[in-house]
C-alpha cells in the first residue's frame, strides 16, 4: 500500500514544491479556504476519527471545535518538540515530506480562524527548522501562503521557533511558556489552550504528524480516512521503532497491526535471534510490556494496548531482548527523568531525584536489601500528585519494571 | 558591539516573528544569536538582550540556566554531544562514547587540549534507530552524525582540528 505520510518513500523529490504540486499538492488547502466553511472543515476532521499522533490521542476535530470564538486573534502551534526517547517520526516527516505538513498546518489554521502558526521545534532541529523557514517561503513565492489566499479574505503567516533542549516544552502549556519567551514550566490547567493559549488566547495546538494526517484526509474525505485502522484509532500511525530490533525505522501502518507484525515482518526479528523481552510503546515514558505470544499477536491501537496494562502514546516502541536487565532500563529512564523534570512541584523534583539515587545504587549491586522497594513506594507516592504528565511518566517504567520483572531486581541487589 | 550592530539583519528578521507586545518571544532565537560567535552567551549580550526586549538581565539569565543549548560559559569551539539515552544505549552507545573517551584521552564533559572538541553525553536526540549517533554543537549550527564508529568520529575531528588551525 503506498504511504499516506511517508509518501517522499514512493515519491521521489517530492520535498519540492513543483514536484508536491504535481502529486495534488495544496488542492486540499485550496478545496477547504475556497469552498469551505471553517466548521465543516472541522467536521471532515472529527468524522475521521483522527486522534492526536503526540501522545495523548485526543479526538482532534473536537479539540478545534473547543476554541472560544468570543476572543481574538486566534493560534495554531505545531508541536514539533519531539523529545521523547525512542521517537523520531516528525523529524522524517518535516525533513522528507515537509509541505504535507505544512499544508495540514494551513488547513487547521483555517479551521480554527487563525492568521498566524508557530511551529516549535525542539533546538537540536536546527537544520530541520532551516529547510521549513525555506519551504514557508516557496509557499509564499507560490500564493499558498500570505495575504488573500485564492483570492479570499483569509490570510495566514507560517513562523518557526527553535526551543533549545528541554523536553518539558513538548508538554503543551510549558510549550507555550517557552514561545513567550519565558522558562519552559507547564501552566495550571485549565483553562485549556483552546481558550487560554498563546499570549493568553484561544489557541490549538497539535503535534506534526496530527496535522500531517490533516491534508489527506481534507483531499480524501473522512470515509475514506476511517476505511484504516481500527474503529477505536482510526487511520494510519508512524511507528518509530528501535532497540534491540535488526531493522530500527519508522514504519507507517494502518493502527491494528500487531507487535509481532512490527517487529518482525517490519522490524526483521530481533538481533542474534533472541527471544523479545519487554516492549516500551511510549518511549520511555512507557510501562513495561512483559512479552508473551498473546502480547505480540496484540493489535496496536489505543484501547488494546491499555488492556495490556500500557499506553500506545506516540508509539515508540522500544523492544528489549534476554540479553537487557530491567535494573539497567530503569536506571536508564530515571536518569532521563531527573534530568528533565523542570523543578516546579516537589513531588516530581524530589521524587526523581530519590529515584535516581536508588536506581542507581540498585543497579550499581550496592543497594540495601529494601531498597527496592524504597523505590517502589517513592514512585507510588509520586503517583496522581504532580502538576503535570512528566512526573506520572516518570514512575511508569519504575513501577512495571518491579512489579512484572521482580527476577531482575533479586540478582541486582547484592547487600 | 551591539547584537543590532553585529546581525541587524537577523535581529530584525527575529523580532519580525512575533507580536510588537510580545517582543519577549524573541529572547530564545537572540540568545542563539549571541551564541553564534564564542559558543557562550557573554555578559554584555545578556543585557544587550535584556534591554531590547524591556526584560530583566536576571530574567535572561534565567533563561539561559533553564535550557540546555544555552552556555554561559566558555568551552571547545565544538560541542560533541553524544546521545547515550535508551533507545541508543541498546545499541552499543555507552561503549561507543568510552572508546572515544579512550582514544581522545579526555573524560567526559572535558575538553581535548587543543581547545577543539568538548565531549559530552545527551538526552534523546530523535535519531534511535541511527546510533551510535552524536550531534556537534559549533559555530556553524547543530549538525546530526548519524550510525558513527569510533574511527569514522576520529576522522571528523581531525578534520575540525585542521580547520580550526586554518581559521587561526
Ligand atoms: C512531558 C511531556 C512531553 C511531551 N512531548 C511532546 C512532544 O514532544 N511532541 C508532541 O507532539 N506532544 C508532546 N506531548 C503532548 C502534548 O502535551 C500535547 O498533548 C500534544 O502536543 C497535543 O497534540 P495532539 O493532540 O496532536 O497529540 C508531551 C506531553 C508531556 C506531558
Ligand atoms: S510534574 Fe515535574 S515536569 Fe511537570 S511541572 Fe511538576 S516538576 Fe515540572
Ligand atoms: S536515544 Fe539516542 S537519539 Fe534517541
Amino acid at each position: 500500500m503506498a504511504n499516506v505520510l511517508l509518501r517522499h518513500r514512493d515519491i521521489a523529490d517530492i520535498n519540492k514544491i513543483d514536484v508536491y504540486k504535481k502529486n495534488g499538492g495544496f488542492d486540499a488547502l485550496k478545496k477547504a479556504v475556497s469552498k469551505m466553511q471553517p466548521n465543516e472543515v472541522t467536521d471532515v476532521v472529527k468524522n475521521s476519527g483522527l486522534r492526536g499522533r503526540g501522545g495523548a490521542g485526543f479526538p482532534t476535530g473536537m479539540k478545534w471545535s473547543f476554541i472560544d470564538t468570543k476572543n481574538w486573534p486566534h493560534y495554531v502551534v505545531a508541536n514539533a518538540d519531539e523529545s521523547e526517547p525512542g521517537t523520531f517520526k516528525d523529524r522524517e516527516i518535516m525533513e522528507s515530506n515537509p509541505f504535507q505538513f505544512l499544508e495540514g498546518l494551513a488547513i487547521a489554521s483555517y479551521a480554527v480562524g487563525a492568521n498566524a502558526a508557530y511551529i516549535y521545534l525542539r533546538g537540536e532541529f536546527w537544520q530541520v527548522a532551516a529547510t521549513l523557514d525555506e519551504k514557508i517561503a516557496d509557499m509564499e513565492k507560490a500564493g499558498y501562503l500570505g495575504e488573500n489566499l485564492f483570492g479570499t479574505e483569509y490570510s495566514l503567516k507560517i513562523y518557526t521557533h527553535l526551543g533549545a533542549g528541554a523536553y518539558i516544552c513538548g508538554e503543551e502549556t510549558a510549550l507555550l511558556e517557552s514561545l513567550e519567551g519565558k522558562r519552559g514550566q507547564p501552566r495550571v490547567r485549565p483553562p485549556f489552550p483552546p481558550s487560554f493559549g498563546l499570549y493568553g488566547k484561544p489557541t490549538i495546538i497539535n503535534n506534526v504528524e496530527t496535522f500531517t494526517n490533516v491534508t489527506p484526509i481534507l483531499a480524501n474525505g473522512a470515509e475514506w480516512y476511517k476505511s484504516m485502522g481500527t474503529a477505536d484509532s482510526a487511520g494510519v500511525k508512524i511507528f518509530s521503532l528501535s532497540g534491540r530490533v535488526r531493522k530500527p525505522g519508522n514504519y507507517e501502518l494502518p493502527f491494528g497491526t500487531t507487535f509481532r507484525q512490527l517487529i518482525y515482518e517490519h522490524g526483521g526479528g530481533i538481533l542474534d535471534g533472541r527471544p523479545v523481552k519487554a516492549i516500551m510503546p511510549a518511549g520511555a515514558s512507557s510501562s513495561l510490556i512483559a512479552v508473551d505470544d498473546k502480547v505480540l499477536d496484540t493489535p496496536m491501537d489505543y484501547a488494546t494496548v491499555r488492556t495490556l496494562g500500557a499506553d500506545l502514546g506516540s508509539a515508540s516502541v522500544i523492544v528489549l531482548d534476554d540479553t537487557v536487565d530491567i535494573d539497567w532500563v530503569i536506571n536508564k529512564t530515571i536518569h532521563f527523568f531527573k534530568h528533565e523534570s523542570c523543578g516546579k512541584c516537589t513531588t516530581c523534583r524530589e521524587g526523581n531525584y530519590w529515584m535516581k539515587n536508588l536506581t542507581e545504587r540498585i543497579h550499581s549491586g550496592t543497594g540495601a536489601q529494601n531498597d527496592v522497594d524504597l523505590l517502589l513506594n517513592v514512585a507510588k507516592q509520586m503517583q496522581g500528585k504532580c502538576l503535570c504528565a512528566l512526573g506520572e511518566f516518570s514512575t511508569m517504567a519504575v513501577v512495571t519494571g518491579i512489579e512484572r520483572f521482580p527476577q531482575d531486581f533479586k540478582k541486582a541487589v547484592k547487600a | 558591539m551591539s547584537l543590532e550592530k553585529t546581525y541587524p539583519k537577523e535581529v530584525k528578521q527575529i523580532l519580525s516573528k512575533y507580536p510588537p507586545e510580545h517582543k519577549r518571544s524573541a529572547v530564545m532565537p537572540l540568545l542563539y544569536l549571541a551564541q553564534r560567535e564564542e559558543g557562550y552567551v557573554n555578559k554584555a549580550a545578556m543585557q544587550d538582550i535584556a534591554r531590547m526586549l524591556d526584560i530583566t538581565e536576571t530574567e535572561v539569565a534565567s533563561i539561559i540556566g533553564f535550557y540546555t543549548l544555552y552556555h554561559d560559559e566558555k568551552a571547545g569551539k565544538y560541542r560533541m554531544q553524544v546521545c547515550t539515552d535508551l533507545p541508543c544505549a541498546l545499541r552499543g552507545a555507552d561503549d561507543f562514547l568510552k572508546n572515544l573517551c579512550g582514544n581522545l584521552g579526555i573524560q567526559v564533559g572535558e575538553t581535548t587540549p587543543d581547545g577543539v572538541v568538548t565531549l559530552e553525553a545527551v538526552m534523546c536526540l530523535a535519531a534511535c534507530d541511527k546510533a551510535p549517533m552524536f550531534q556537534t554543537q559549533g559555530p556553524d549550527g547543530i549538525k546530526y552524525h548519524e550510525n558513527m564508529t569510533v574511527d569514522k568520529t576520529m576522522e571528523l575531528i581531525d578534520a575540525l582540528k585542521k580547520s580550526d588551525a586554518g581559521v587561526k
